[in-house]
């Protein structure tokens, strides 16, 4: 748990040394400030409902961005075997990684806690679906983190990690819902199911129900275990 | 102290260490010797946690690296080879961080950092960034890792490579210095160096055993003159390739 802490600490630290966390977090501010208040005002009622339907496809290309370099680049560099043979288990750097990530992406959404604020006193804002938007927001951050991490565990190319990772969370996300179309009536809520937008959805509604949280759950520990799997393979 | 039990790695179709088994006693400062690609790292690799056995195991006192992993990564100091450090980090943040995964207690950690690094000499660059370090100190801080937690054994991957002659002659004192009290297991490619600070040699060569004894042993055995001479004969002449 010390260890996991400690692992914890330097990773995200080391997302601050350097100017990719600033421009992360910008470049997402940016785009997500300009689709959101662009046609906010033609809307006319006082939600964040805009905001919350532009994460599943912001996360999809920025959090594999986050997660690329967590596994690849000490892969890369060799520092894995530094660490690796340290007092730790694979479990506590696994850990302390994928929490780094997921505090980063807290940090980058904690901004637009401020449009909640301001546009507050404009008209009545509903808190139901802000609060589960912004507990959505964690746990879909934490799936695809878990997913990101995954894939830079796979190779010390942090270019083919970022595309895996990618491509893995875009699927989640599209693909499953593009592919309902084609598919029986009887397949159309078992595919559903697989759907990380569907579940992100239900949650931004407000509406707080444990099967779609149990869904993101399931997803990080699924991916987390096999990046223990993949890290156990390398050995 | 450190047993190695029939030790087996292959890595896919290519076999790394054959069948290798040898001891080491406490206190001893046991020279690793051999051509490239011999199994070194291998061995060092697989004691250090950092690789799985293909089959044998090596047994830290009482413990199998099987079962006792991270009783066993708490007695072992490691420094790989060209000490693959943290880049973006300082010197003092890297050293800190090391003190906190080996549990150096909050109380004394920071003396000790200041011990390491007057041992080390690090005391001028400890606010540098890693990356801005020559390769001399960039080895030194590795060394200052090994150290770190004061653990009874260390294994240094060749840690005078590349190394000026009188970085090699600190790193030889420092060696011989904490060797008084430590078990230590070290490789080089300069093979004086060994002589003169190693307790015993142990020569291997495609992952096999080839001798093992005290340098004026493997003289003798070998009816050479000197270390590099018996080095050749038992290795087919392949030193020299580095």
């Amino acid at each position: 748990m010390k260890s996991t802490i400690n692992i914890f600490k330097r990773e995200f630290n080391a997302y601050f040394v350097s100017p990719i966390a600033y421009i992360v977090i910008s470049i997402f501010l940016l785009i997500v400030g300009w689709f959101f208040f662009s046609t906010f005002f033609l809307e006319g009622h006082v939600s964040l409902t805009k905001l919350f339907s532009l994460l599943p496809i912001m996360f999809t290309f920025i959090i594999p961005a986050i997660t690329m370099r967590l596994f690849s680049e000490e892969l890369n560099v060799g520092s894995y075997e530094l660490l690796l043979t340290m007092p730790v288990r694979n479990i506590d750097i696994i850990l302390g990684k994928f929490l780094a990530s997921l505090s980063f992406v807290a940090v980058m959404l904690a901004p637009t806690l401020l449009y909640a604020i301001s546009i507050s006193f404009i008209g009545e804002l509903d808190l139901g679906p802000v609060i589960g938007g912004y507990l959505g927001a964690i746990v879909l951050g934490g799936s695809f983190s878990a997913i990101g991490i995954m894939a830079s565990s796979l190779t010390r190319d942090q270019v083919i990690a970022f595309i895996v990772g990618m491509a893995i969370c875009f699927s989640l996300t599209f693909i499953i819902d593009y592919v309902l179309f084609f598919l029986p009536d009887s397949f159309v809520s078992f595919f559903q199911h697989l759907s990380a937008r569907f579940h992100f959805e239900n949650i931004s509604k407000g509406v707080i129900n444990s099967r779609d949280f149990i869904y993101f759950i399931s997803v990080s520990f699924i991916a987390l275990y096999i990046t223990n799997m993949i890290l156990e393979k390398k050995k | 102290m450190i047993r190695v039990e029939n030790l087996t790695k292959y890595y896919g179709d290519n076999l790394a260490v054959d069948n290798l088994s040898f001891e080491i006693k406490k206190g001893e400062i046991l020279g690793l010797l051999g051509p490239n690609g011999a199994g070194k790292s291998t061995t060092y690799r697989i004691l250090t946690g950092f690789l799985n056995p293909t089959s044998g195991t090596i047994k830290v006192k009482d413990l199998d690296i099987k079962e006792d992993l991270l009783e066993i990564k708490k007695m072992i100091g490691y420094l790989p080879e060209s000490a693959p450090l943290y880049k973006s980090m300082l010197v003092f943040e890297y050293l800190n961080y090391v003190a906190d995964l080996r549990d150096v207690p909050n109380e004394g950690k920071l003396s000790h950092i200041k011990e390491l690094a007057d041992l080390c000499s690090l005391n001028e660059v400890m606010h540098m960034r890693i990356d801005e370090l020559s390769k001399g100190y960039r080895q030194r801080v590795g060394i200052a890792h090994s150290l770190m937690g004061d653990p009874e054994i260390l294994v240094l991957d060749e840690p005078i490579s590349g190394l000026d002659p009188n970085q090699i002659a600190d790193t030889r004192e420092i060696i011989k210095r904490i060797g008084k009290e430590k078990t230590i297991i070290y490789s080089t490619h300069i093979l004086s160096e060994a002589e003169s600070t190693c307790d015993r040699i142990i020569i291997i060569d495609k992952g096999k055993m080839v001798i093992d004894g005290t340098a004026e042993q493997i003289k003798e055995k070998t009816k050479t003159d000197t270390l590099e001479e018996a080095f050749k004969v038992l290795t087919s002449k392949r030193v020299g390739e580095r």
